[in-house]
């Protein structure tokens, strides 16, 4: 009879605790995905970025100086996403970080260097609150500096959001059961994306 | 820009007052201004649904008083309360859904318990004490996982919220209709013969400073003359008034706790709007409305207002708890009507980025940050 109790028993925890550890694993699998939608996101939101800084750059309403810095610097940003460093194609090999099996998007330091070039950029551009009201009188400017004003506010916030996202990944990985037992599997290793995504001062008044 | 369909949650009935209430009550209508379309679903202390409330409100049935965190709180849970938040949400089909306070046992919890899509939370406490939080940040964690977007409606709710939950949640901080108050009628039988002050707070808390208040008002009435006092604030007014000394009970004149346009007027009418805390605020939604009504501002040199004022810009800081200095810079202030036509200039100005319009614009970026 006690036997029976006591298998009984065994059973009724082995059950709780796989439940315990596949619950677990759902967390991981959601925050996981809550990641990778995070970072489509940036990613789009950084191409929506370049896409209307280059727009504004050729549409002939910026002196050609500053449609030049605005340009090269969209450029860089968009050549970096896709991996293809401008500056130098046959570059040192040591700089290159393809020993990284666990390449997305985020491709590492070019990308947020080039990124953070065209933030610096378009706070150098876009310094001044005023000079940039008297350039939203145009009409054809106007659309487009509201617009790039926009999408530099989106980029911060979905850079927050997946980086946010990481951090709760990170608690629920550092737990004892999901790293004995790898309940991560062979999900991407964790990197937080880190660039200057700093508005410009002339798109909006003091921060809160 | 694409029309959402938003549901948003607050955990406080909205016919009780509260910062909460009030900010999401405020939220949903500059939404629905925006042309989106939202629900909130919300406790009705009220068991009949027809309880006057606003039609885009939805009752999710009776809260109960719990203790939690040192207080009561008042809270909703069990099945029929469950059971309305999963037909609210298959209902509702939302874009998003906008959580407010998820971190409290409420039905904020019990929504993103149910909930599929994103989710944005908004966390407007600075006040958790550490031990609680850190115990309940355990149980709250799973839940919290699902929570797309977290918005702090100050840099202090944000520090607790990074202090124990980690990650990197965005600022945008509680706003108010800039028109409607700097619209508000003045009221020139609550004026004072040469001066008016105003003071708004609960008087029979502490921390808001009314004892503060009243000591400096000693002092201010025997340098100068035909000064009154407008209190605007719950309490217990005959208690507050006896515990005056005789000479100050002419100059007070006590409002009660009054709704959001005689606040407004009372504003309108001061020529100084004094806010003597001494602790425990984590923005300052009140030392906004001031200068939205174009009254110039003195508050206490803590943390939150010091933020809110710009360090001085758009008002005047004192030393925090001490009745002589409120009572020194206060009469000085007085005296100088260009300094306050200054100040309350500057802050008209810069009080335009809590008006509703422009915040709603911020978190409507939001949503559409995570809308996919």
């Amino acid at each position: 009879m006690t036997e029976y109790l006591v298998v009984a028993a065994v059973i009724v925890s082995l059950v709780a605790v796989g439940l315990w550890l596949s619950w677990t694993a759902t967390r991981l699998d959601r925050v996981h995905h809550r990641i990778d939608v995070a970072r489509a996101t940036l990613d789009g939101q950084l191409l929506r970025r370049s896409g209307a800084t280059l727009e504004l750059a050729t549409a002939g309403v910026l002196d050609p100086a500053r449609s030049l810095v605005l340009a090269d610097a969209a450029h860089a940003a968009r050549a970096a996403r896709n991996g293809e460093p401008d500056d130098d194609p046959d570059g040192d090999p040591d700089d290159d970080p393809d020993d990284d099996p666990d390449k997305g998007e985020f491709e590492g330091d070019d990308t947020e260097h080039a990124q953070s070039d065209l933030s610096q950029a378009l706070r150098a551009v876009f310094a001044d609150p005023d000079e940039v009201d008297q350039l939203t009188r145009h009409e054809e400017a106007e659309e487009l500096v509201l617009e790039l004003a926009g999408h530099c506010r989106k980029v911060v916030l979905a850079r927050r959001f997946h980086n946010d996202a990481v951090a709760s990944a990170r608690v629920l990985r550092s737990r004892r059961r999901v790293r004995w037992l790898r309940l991560a599997g062979h999900a991407a290793a964790l990197r937080t994306v880190d660039f200057d995504d700093q508005p410009p001062f002339g798109f909006g008044a003091r921060e809160p | 820009m694409k029309r959402l369909r938003v549901g948003l949650v607050c955990p406080y009935s909205l016919d009780v007052p509260g910062g909460v209430q009030n900010h999401v009550r405020d939220l949903a209508e500059a939404l629905i201004g925006l042309g989106h379309s939202v629900s909130v679903l919300a406790p009705s202390e009220v068991p009949d649904e027809e309880a006057g409330l606003p039609s885009y409100v939805v009752p999710a049935g009776g809260a109960v008083p719990v203790p939690y965190n040192g207080s009561i709180a008042r809270v909703s849970f069990g099945p029929v309360v469950a059971g309305r938040v999963r037909r609210w949400l298959r209902e509702g089909d939302f874009d998003v859904i906008h959580l407010h306070e998820p971190a409290s046992p409420s039905l904020a919890l019990l929504a993103l318990w149910a909930a599929e899509g994103p989710v944005v939370a908004t966390f407007h406490t600075s006040r958790l004490r550490s031990r609680a939080m850190s115990a309940s940040a355990a149980i709250l964690r799973p839940s919290l996982e699902k929570v797309t977007a977290r918005i702090a409606v100050s840099e202090y709710a944000r520090d607790t919220l990074v202090q124990h939950l980690g990650g990197e949640p965005v600022v945008i901080p509680n706003g108010v209709y800039v028109d409607r108050i700097a619209h508000a009628a003045a009221r020139p039988d609550w004026r004072g013969a040469s001066a008016t002050i105003a003071f708004v707070g609960r008087i029979d808390e502490p921390r808001k400073g009314f004892a503060v208040m009243a000591r400096a008002l000693e002092a201010i009435t025997r340098h100068r003359d035909g000064v009154r006092l407008l209190v605007v604030g719950g309490g217990d007014i005959q208690r507050a008034r006896s515990a005056l000394p005789d000479r100050l009970r002419d100059h007070v004149t006590f409002l009660g706790r009054a709704g959001d346009e005689e606040k407004a007027s009372a504003l309108k009418s001061a020529d100084l709007y004094v806010a003597p805390n001494t602790g425990g605020e984590s923005f300052g939604i009140v030392l906004v409305e001031a200068m939205a009504a174009g009254a110039p501002v003195l508050a206490s040199d803590i943390p939150a207002f010091r933020r809110v004022l710009a360090d001085g810009r758009y008002g005047t800081l004192f030393e925090p708890g001490s009745p002589s200095d409120l009572a020194s810079q206060a009469l000085a202030l007085l005296e100088d009507q260009g300094r306050r036509e200054k100040l309350a200039e500057e802050a008209r100005r810069d009080v335009r980025r809590y008006d509703w319009s422009v915040l709603a614009g911020k978190i409507v970026e939001v949503y559409e940050t995570v809308v996919r």
